[in-house]
């Protein structure tokens, strides 16, 4: 049952990665990447369960945590075209 | 007793693969950029938590069914934060709904390509 879970999740990953490459504007994209994240947080899991690796689950965790903060620093990016926003007078003082 | 857990699990992890497929075919499929944010949704709530509840139970009592739960929890909140902080960016850049009545300039977005970076000023 397993192997049909990771199957499906495959298809699903591919399906995403068509709306990456085919997406229109920009958020499309980073909605496709946040999308193939979650999958591959599932699929992290999956195999840890088909393979017997329980700590397979320490991985999908940490990936689940990287892919939310990558996708607010692109937003972030995007939206300032400036990830040091915050510290922009930090920025002016260094010259 | 065990049989019916490990029933119950392969109907979880069954559904939970369902909506994953069935959420990244919405993605691909919706017309314009609004709809596909309730295609992300149908992974991010579906699959996932039918997936890990499945396998958690597959799991049974331990180590292993708390961390599938911890990553549940985390996507729990994760998940909708990123997908309105998407859907916010993009209405902030311009981009309005198809029949939303948005300010004269706005582009709406009917695969339109690339509205957001004219509409921001830079390119």
């Amino acid at each position: 049952m397993f192997v049909l879970a990771s199957i499906a999740l495959i298809i699903a990953m591919i399906l995403v990665l068509i709306r990456l490459f085919a997406g229109p504007s920009l958020y499309d994209r980073v909605l496709a990447v946040n999308g193939f994240g979650t999958l591959t947080v599932l699929f992290i899991a999956v195999l840890g369960f088909l393979n017997g690796r329980p700590d397979f689950l320490d991985i999908a965790l940490l990936y689940a945590l990287i892919n939310f903060v990558g996708t607010i620093a692109v937003l972030k990016f995007f939206r300032y075209r400036a990830m040091g926003d915050s510290g922009r007078d930090v920025t002016e003082m260094d010259g | 007793m065990e049989t019916l857990i490990d029933i119950l699990s392969w109907i979880l992890i069954a559904a939970g693969s369902f909506f994953a497929v069935v959420g990244a075919a919405g993605i691909l499929r919706f017309p314009d950029f609004w709809s596909r944010l309730h295609a992300l949704s149908i992974t991010d709530s579906g699959g996932v938590i039918l997936l890990l509840l499945g396998m958690a139970l597959q799991a049974g009592w331990g180590l292993v069914a708390v961390k599938l739960l911890i990553i549940l929890a985390f996507l729990f909140i994760t998940g909708p934060t990123s997908t309105h902080a998407v859907a916010n960016a993009a209405l902030v850049s311009g981009m309005k709904p198809k029949d939303s009545a948005g300010a004269p300039g706005d582009v709406t977005d009917p695969e339109s390509p690339e509205p957001a970076t004219d509409k921001a000023g830079a390119p």
